[in-house]
Formats: C-alpha cells, sequence, structure tokens
C-alpha cells in the first residue's frame, strides 16, 4: 500500500516539474548491492560494495518507478526517494 | 559413526517439542522439514521471541523481521564469537581454539579490516570473472544425466556446483571438491549434532588449509590467497599465515552448503510447483525476481550471537552467555514485512529479504552466491525446462544452521 502512496506523492511532485532525487545513507548500507542489480543506471558500487546514487542522485522520470523499486527492496532501509525541492 | 562413513543427512532424533515457546529446537524433525508453522505459531502467540534451554545453553529464537534487524544491529554486546547455532560444550573445547573463521567469528574492530580484505573479490563485478567456469561447470554436470531422464537435483548437480567454484576460486585441487563437502557438512550439518564430528571435521580442515597457505606464504603462486597473503594490511603483520587460514576457513566453509541449499531449494521449488515452473521457463526475463524470492521463501542460513553483557530487548532480557539465533529465514516469513508472505510470488517486486543477513555481517559472498544460484538454475532451465520432483516423500531436507534439501530426485 505504501507504494501506491509513495507513487501518488511521485505523481504530485511531476505535477509540480520537481526533480526526485536519489539518496543512500552510507552509514546504513551494507553492501547488499540489491540496488545495482536492479538499477545500475541510478546506483554504482565500489570495491567494498557500498553504494552511491549516480548523476548526483537524479532520477530521471523514465526512471522513478526504479527508484521506487530500489527503496522496497534495500534490506538496510538504507535508500530514499525524496523531492528535489 | 567410523572413520569411513559418508555422513548423513535428514533430521535426528530429538525430544519432542511441547511448547514452542519456552522449549523450542530447530533439530525437531517436523520444522526442520517445515519451519513455517512454528514461526507463524510464535508470531500469533504473541510470544514471538521463543526460548530453549535445549543443549546446555538458553537460547533464543526470534521470529519477527522487526526483531531479527534489531539484534542483528546490537554490536558487539551480541558478539560473532561463537557464530554456530549451537556451541560445542565446554569439555569439547579442545584443540586450536584460535582456529577461527574472520569476519564472521570476530567482531569490530577485527571484523573491519578482515573484512575489507576479502570483499573486493566478491563485489557484483568481481565475481563475474567466475560466471564461465559456472556455466561450462553446470553444463558438464547435467551432461552426466541428462540422457537418463532422471537424477538427484541436489547429490549429482547442486551439491556438485559450489565446491569446485570456490576450489576454483581459491587454486586448490577440484578434485578434492567431494572431500570439502564431507567435510563442511561434518561441520555445519552432522557436526552441530555431535561435537565429535565436529572436531573432527574441524581439525582435517585446519591442517589442510595451513598445508596449503603456509605453502603459498613461502613460495607465492598467482591464486587468491597468496594475493591476500601479499595484502599490505597493518594489523596482519606477523601473522600472516594465522589470518589468511581463518579467512580459507570462512572463505570455504561459508560458500558451499549454503549455496549448494539455495539452488536445490530453487529446483525443489520449481519442482513441485508446475504453473510457476511454466512461467518461468516461458519468460526468463522473471529470473532476478524469481530468484531473490526463493533466497526469501527458502533461506537457507541461521546465525547465532553469544550475549557479552546482559542484553534488555523488548520486555525480555538476554542474559550474558546466552545465544541468539539470527533467524533470517522467519523473519523473511513475517506477514508484516512481506505481502502474502507464506506464498511463493515469483514476480514480487517488494523484496527486503535478508537471506543474507544484515548489519555489519552481511554475507561477504552473496554476490558470488546470487552468481551461482543464478547460473545453475539458468542453465539447467535452459537445458531442461520441464522436469518435476518424481517422488516428494523421498526429499529429505537438512535443517539447523544451513537448511536446504539433501536428496531430491527429479525426473524429465
Amino acid at each position: 500500500m505504501k507504494y501506491h502512496r509513495d507513487r501518488e506523492r511521485r505523481n504530485r511532485f511531476a505535477e509540480k516539474g520537481n526533480q526526485l532525487k536519489l539518496v543512500i545513507d552510507s552509514d546504513l548500507c551494507q553492501g547488499h548491492n540489491r540496488c545495482y542489480a536492479l538499477a545500475p543506471e541510478l546506483v554504482d558500487v565500489d570495491d567494498y560494495g557500498q553504494a552511491f546514487a549516480l548523476n548526483d542522485g537524479e532520477v530521471p522520470a523514465e526512471l522513478e518507478d526504479k527508484a521506487a523499486l530500489i527503496v522496497d527492496n534495500c534490506p538496510e532501509f538504507a535508500i530514499k526517494v525524496e523531492s528535489g525541492e | 559413526m567410523s572413520d569411513t562413513e559418508q555422513p548423513v543427512s535428514g533430521p535426528q532424533q530429538t525430544d519432542p517439542v511441547h511448547d514452542w515457546t519456552t522449549d523450542y529446537d530447530i533439530y525437531d524433525a517436523e520444522y526442520v522439514n517445515d519451519p513455517t508453522p512454528v514461526w507463524k505459531d510464535l508470531r500469533d502467540s504473541g510470544c514471538p521471541m521463543a526460548r530453549t534451554d535445549r543443549r546446555g545453553i538458553r537460547s533464543w529464537l526470534p521470529t519477527k523481521f522487526a526483531d531479527v534487524q534489531a539484534l542483528a544491529k546490537i554490536v558487539p554486546e551480541l558478539s560473532n564469537k561463537e557464530p554456530l547455532v549451537i556451541s560445542l560444550p565446554k569439555d569439547m573445547q579442545f584443540g586450536d581454539q584460535t582456529f577461527n573463521a574472520p569476519p564472521i567469528s570476530s567482531d569490530p574492530p577485527e571484523q573491519i579490516w578482515t573484512r575489507r580484505m576479502i570483499l573486493p573479490a566478491f563485489s557484483p563485478k568481481a565475481v563475474e570473472k567466475h560466471r564461465q567456469y559456472t556455466v561450462d561447470l553446470c553444463n558438464s554436470l547435467i551432461d552426466g544425466f541428462i540422457d537418463n531422464g532422471s537424477c538427484d537435483a541436489a547429490v549429482d548437480y547442486a551439491q556438485q556446483i559450489p565446491p569446485r567454484v570456490i576450489a576454483n576460486m581459491l587454486g586448490f585441487d577440484p578434485a578434492k571438491s567431494d572431500d570439502f563437502t564431507e567435510w563442511v557438512r561434518g561441520v555445519l550439518e552432522l557436526g552441530l549434532f555431535d561435537p565429535v564430528i565436529r572436531v573432527k571435521y574441524r581439525e582435517i580442515i585446519r591442517e589442510f588449509l595451513i598445508d596449503e597457505v603456509s605453502s603459498r606464504w613461502e613460495n607465492p603462486r598467482d591464486d587468491y590467497l597468496s594475493e591476500l597473503l601479499a595484502m599490505d594490511v597493518p594489523e596482519m603483520k606477523g601473522q600472516e599465515v594465522k589470518v589468511v587460514v581463518g579467512l580459507a576457513n570462512l572463505l570455504l566453509i561459508a560458500g558451499i552448503d549454503t549455496t549448494w541449499s539455495s539452488i536445490g531449494s530453487g529446483l525443489y521449488h520449481f519442482g513441485t510447483h508446475a504453473d510457476d515452473r511454466r512461467r518461468l521457463a516461458a519468460d526468463h526475463s522473471l529470473f532476478p525476481t524469481a530468484l531473490e524470492e526463493i533466497l526469501r521463501f527458502y533461506s537457507p542460513v541461521t546465525m547465532a550471537r553469544v550475549a557479552q553483557e546482559d542484553v534488555p530487548f523488548g520486555d525480555t532480557v538476554i542474559k550474558e552467555g546466552e545465544k541468539v539465533l539470527m533467524n533470517f529465514p522467519g523473519a523473511n516469513h513475517d506477514e508484516d514485512a512481506f505481502e502474502d508472505a507464506g506464498k511463493v510470488v515469483i514476480d514480487r517486486t517488494r523484496n527486503r529479504h535478508i537471506a543474507f543477513g544484515s548489519g555489519i555481517h552481511r554475507c561477504a559472498g552473496s554476490n558470488l552466491a546470487r552468481l551461482e544460484m543464478d547460473v545453475a538454475i539458468r542453465t539447467w532451465f535452459e537445458r531442461i525446462p520441464e522436469f518435476e520432483v518424481s517422488d516428494p516423500d523421498a526429499v529429505t531436507w537438512a535443517g539447523g544452521q544451513v537448511r536446504g534439501p539433501r536428496r531430491l530426485p527429479m525426473k524429465f
């Protein structure tokens, strides 16, 4: 259900022309690499498995669903999508 | 058991459990075959954190996703010094007690520098170099039985893969793969129940690794263990052989029956659920979600922590010296964390499962395990898209530390 709320919120941002931003908490990330496997367009990982957002976390409109997907698959709750306001 | 007998698998006989909240037993035969009803009952009972005093020590079994997540982060109060779910009795603690398996048997700070030594070889990009070897291996195994129309998918296939991939990675003779499997089961499967077996196989592994690592220390080769020995790690100086023997112990033990169990569980699932099998065979783009779902539903690994001091948790206290089982498999069946947790949904898109653990001890080899699982099951589907478990009653499961099918008769 939360997924749909996120989607509604994203749609509202999109209407306002706001860019979504991917934020990865490096203290929480434990290198599961689920995000990199699902969305290498948005995330890369270093030699130790630590994930970091590409392009300063900018999420192009066509990748918003993928961004939501990696939020929902992070075992450590380390990824958030925020409004770019 | 004589020295020459191969370990046998399957549930062991234990005293029956009358109350799962106060006397749980992860070796109960029904629990080994299917633990999910017990976890559900415990969660529904309002007492989701079961305990037991079996085997001479109090041990806790959380069953909620949120509890397992929280407990995994109580570091170092809940220590990894004894990660096996059953500790050796005090009078069995002979042999070299300093022989360990860092970083899984360590707490920070040792856990941090030993983990950093091995992580780069297991990054998603680094493990790709093992893909072709794994593809060729899986194909050659299938060549060996495909014309028979049947095989034991656990013994003839799943079990054969991880020991060879690991042997190849570590630079060991692949002909020793069957020995590795026997040794690892001696420690993690049969040895958990029988301290004599556990110590016997632990010592076999220790002596083997000391030989292998020492020879590379004297004459470095172009292989991974030699690379580890040559790393510039200040904390390792002066004890290189001991440290690398410990790391090699982890690399050998941790990747074999765990990964084999996941491959076997996947084939078990698709061999008993024709609808999911047909769907996946028709649409290979479902592989990524399907494999993560197999990892969630059939999570193989339970680890343990031991309290270094009294640790308050919820309305209870984990007292110094007591164990807590990191019930990752049970957490992954929690309805509060997963919609329709009791169903395998091969296109599940929201799946924060913790089959590889959670927190600082997240399985260091998870990317290699995923690669092996992906190659093994994908190659099977490409070569044998139609298959089924020929006799579901003949399937046997190992459980406890690592759960997975050990006999899996398949026809195709």
